[in-house]
């Protein structure tokens, strides 16, 4: 048999913050940055979003079908692309039309609504679903967590809204002596298939890659190709970040170079195919049930939510703001809705994590704020203003 | 009577309150019929000179007439140019610094008689040695207008070595105005002893001292045994002139509750927040504000939110003139818990806007203050206590306001600098 290779891509920009301050209260009710919001997402587009779609294009049409990617595109994304570069909605179009190309469904705002609301949960899933459907035309099926949070009661909500298959974090603790080479299944609903990302595999990539003090530099196709080969199981599950080409890696580093070369030699090897992650689940047989009782992701050396939720400032807020659930709820009120999405995306809470001394550099790399304070203080603003305007609201109904 | 006065600052560039208060005494001196030759390191030429001269230390070269040389250079060798403040820096960058110092201070030296210095007149790393100077400058300016003033009066540690050097080459009256003492930049066991020396040569070398407050005099006493005969208290005023109260629209339906400076252990914040949460356990409809900026900021911002009230406890971060009057205008209550402050101006400036204001007892505007509300520093019950009542109950609200106002536009500088033309005249006739 050969060797399943699933490569999956998370594309993400989280609606940012414009500088809110305490005399904003109650009298400016825009909280964006749009002029950071458009110039960041201009230039990711001509640095990675654009070249990455041809060059994925290209590489399905050569190998004449056989090479196959997932996308997980946030909502914020879809909705900052129309707004600011419409031809990134093209692209992913025409690599929707391929029928090589699997879009993963997640929650609209890639927020931690797993963790705090199951009906606000289902709400965003649903809202992400019916988006991907509209734009590309394609119905997801597979599921992917914000930042691949997983636990088993997630896992089984997830499978109560019609996902079979979920993707998430190969993460040690939860693993033990188990490979995430093979397919597993939810503790509590075993219709659920697990896809487990191999992060020494997809680190490779996404961080390694153009670290000269790495052994393995410069990382060459064929390297790569061998340590494919020393994986064991049925399936080596490469998940990261669709900015890691040209933005996080740049393009000098031979990033676009090694992901042309890729599909042609592992495919030329013979002993692999590519398949996207419903294809796998479907083809594979779970080996086993994974345990998994408290939630974990894919950030950070701990793998949990702490990235998130790790210190008070980052509690307080998410309390604060999760509160808010009922009463959004009860008013129904489609601007509410919105602007509560925003403030839900997991970025701003990654702004005010105060982990600096292991993960402080990845952390730095996409934060707007010099501090965690002074993310905090800009974000509680604004929500105290959107708390006025919900209880504004509530009094009037 | 004519002072020779040495201060550090002078509005309009000011970087604290020393400068504010020292154009308040000025011009309360002049009305007083006392006139000041007022000296400072470094003036930009826009001061208002309607009630002083100011003479511009930068202007003036330690240039000594050549009999008096040795002799001034005796009386100045107290000076030692060169401990200089540095800031926390890694090894390699510590010396760097030290040595680049090293070298600057060489060369400054062989070529510093007869030679002009250029004060920044600031608060920056080399300011012990910007001291030291301005002292060695203020026994030439001393010299130079032998005959034009009757008694010295310095402003703070930072002019006290210039007083001392004034007073050792004419032989008149030093007064020296304790504005702070190292007690109430930081905690006992954590005082600069440098400054401390510098503060404690000059009340010792004073005739008179004159504080801001009977807490700063017990300090004074206490701390630095200076005979309390000799230490008289002058509380501060403030000059309203020229001050329209501006009116911002509330952006907030709910009651705020500010403090507003640094944030520092001397300044109470954390007590400010415990009472916040007590508040909060009562009603909703208010908002507190911690405006300003200091070390102590970020261990508040946690507090706040360990005691998940961040929704309703707001940071603003340091404010800028305009601001701070914006801040007070759209304030309902001022807020002053300071475990130490020597007077402390700010719920003066409130309750100017109007504003009812609470301090604690341990602040010197407290002993002049008699409609602002007062508790101990940390009695968060009783601070929680008269935050709710003037939150709550808008007839004491509105009383607190009106009668506030009234007092401290009655803090009139023209009082508080007759009181000091007695302390001059004291010393002058002995």
């Amino acid at each position: 048999m050969k060797k399943n290779i699933c490569l999956y891509f998370q594309v993400h920009q989280p609606t940012r913050l414009r500088l809110y301050r305490f005399f904003d209260i109650g009298k400016d009710s825009h909280y964006y940055d749009d002029f950071a919001n458009r110039t960041i997402l201009k230039r990711i587009a001509q640095k990675c979003y654009l070249p990455m779609n041809e060059l994925l294009l290209e590489s399905i049409k050569e190998s004449k079908g056989a090479f196959k990617v997932a996308f997980s595109i946030s909502g914020s994304a879809i909705e900052q692309f129309e707004r600011y570069a419409p031809e990134v909605i093209d692209s992913f179009r025409e690599l929707a039309q391929t029928g090589c190309v699997e879009f993963l469904c997640e929650t609209y705002n890639h927020s931690l609504a797993s963790l705090a609301s199951p009906a606000e949960f289902k709400h965003q899933v649903l809202k992400h679903k019916a988006v991907i459907q509209k734009t590309f035309g394609v119905e997801p099926k597979a599921f992917r967590n914000t930042e691949l949070i997983y636990s088993d009661t997630i896992g089984a909500g997830v499978y109560e809204l019609g996902f079979k298959t979920m993707l998430t974090e190969g993460a040690r603790h939860i693993m033990g002596w188990k490979s995430p080479n093979y397919v597993y299944s939810n503790a509590i609903k075993s219709g659920l298939k697990l896809l487990l990302r191999n992060y020494t595999l997809s680190d490779d990539i996404a961080f390694r890659f153009s670290d000269r003090q790495w052994q393995s530099w410069p990382l060459t196709a064929e390297k790569y190709l061998e340590s494919l080969a020393a994986a064991d199981g049925d399936i080596v599950n490469l998940f990261m970040d669709y900015e890691t080409f040209g933005e996080h890696q740049a393009a000098d580093c031979g990033i676009f170079d090694f992901m042309r070369a890729l599909p042609r030699v592992v495919l030329a090897d013979g002993g692999y195919k590519f398949v996207t992650p419903s294809e796998a689940a479907k083809s594979l047989k779970a080996v086993d049930s994974l345990d998994v009782p408290e939630a974990i992701s894919w950030a950070d050396e701990e793998r949990d939510v702490t990235a998130w939720l790790g210190n008070e400032l980052q509690q307080d807020a998410y309390n604060k703001l999760y509160s808010l659930t009922e009463k959004l709820s009860i008013l129904n009120d489609a601007m509410l809705w919105e602007d509560f999405g925003h403030l839900q995306a997991s970025d701003h809470f990654y702004y005010m994590c105060t982990k600096f001394f292991s993960d402080g550099e990845v952390h730095k790399r996409f934060n707007p704020y010099d501090t965690p304070y002074e993310a905090f203080i800009n974000y509680m603003n604004v929500l105290s203003d959107f708390m006025i305007r919900v209880d504004d609201a509530i009094a009037e109904k | 009577m004519k002072v020779l006065m040495f201060g550090w600052e002078f509005p309009p560039h000011i970087a604290g309150g020393l400068g504010t208060a020292c154009e308040g005494i000025v011009k309360g001196l002049a009305y007083n019929g006392v006139e000041t030759l007022f000296v400072m390191p470094s003036a930009s030429g826009d001061e208002d000179q309607s009630a002083t001269t100011i003479i511009n230390a930068s202007d003036v070269a330690v240039d000594v007439v050549s009999q008096t040389a040795s002799e001034f250079l005796d009386k100045v060798k107290f000076v030692h140019i060169g401990t200089n403040m540095i800031p926390y820096v890694g090894p390699e960058e510590f010396s760097g610094v030290v040595e680049e110092e090293r070298k600057r201070q060489l060369k400054d030296f062989s070529i510093s008689y007869g030679q002009k210095y250029k004060f920044s007149g600031k608060y920056g790393t080399n300011l012990m040695e910007e001291v030291a100077r301005y002292a060695m400058v203020g026994g030439t300016i001393a010299l130079q207008h032998k005959d034009e003033f009757d008694l010295i009066h310095a402003h703070d540690w930072l002019t006290y070595l210039a007083g001392i050097a004034a007073k050792e080459m004419t032989g008149k009256p030093l007064v020296i105005h304790v504005h702070a003492t190292s007690f109430d930049r930081s905690s006992d066991d954590k005082i600069d002893t440098r400054v401390f020396e510098i503060e404690k040569k000059g009340m010792l070398a004073a005739d008179r001292v004159i504080t801001v407050s009977d807490l700063t005099r017990n300090i004074v006493i206490n701390k630095y045994g200076i005979d309390p005969a000799k230490v008289v208290t002058v509380h501060n005023a403030v000059d309203f002139s020229g001050r329209e109260n501006i009116t911002v629209e509330k952006g907030v339906k709910d009651k705020v509750v500010t403090f507003l400076g640094r944030i520092t252990f001397q300044k109470g914040p954390e007590y400010f927040i415990e009472a916040a949460a007590k508040v909060l356990k009562r009603t909703r409809n208010v908002r507190f504000v911690m405006a300003g900026s200091g070390d102590m900021m970020n261990r508040c911002i946690r507090h706040v939110a360990r005691l998940g009230i961040s929704d309703r406890f707001h940071f603003t971060g340091f404010l800028r003139g305009a601001e701070v009057q914006k801040m007070f205008a759209l304030s309902d209550v001022y807020i002053m818990p300071s475990v130490s402050e020597p007077f402390g101006i700010s719920p003066l400036e409130a309750m100017r806007c109007g504003v009812p204001s609470i301090i604690s007892f341990q602040s010197g505007a407290a002993e002049i203050l008699k409609y602002a509300f007062k508790v101990d520093f940390w009695n968060v019950d009783a601070m929680a206590d008269a935050i709710y009542a003037l939150i709550e109950y808008p007839a004491l609200a509105k009383f607190a306001s009106e009668v506030g106002y009234d007092e401290v536009n009655h803090l009139k500088w023209n009082g508080a600098t007759a009181k000091m033309k007695a302390v001059y005249e004291s010393v002058i006739n002995k």
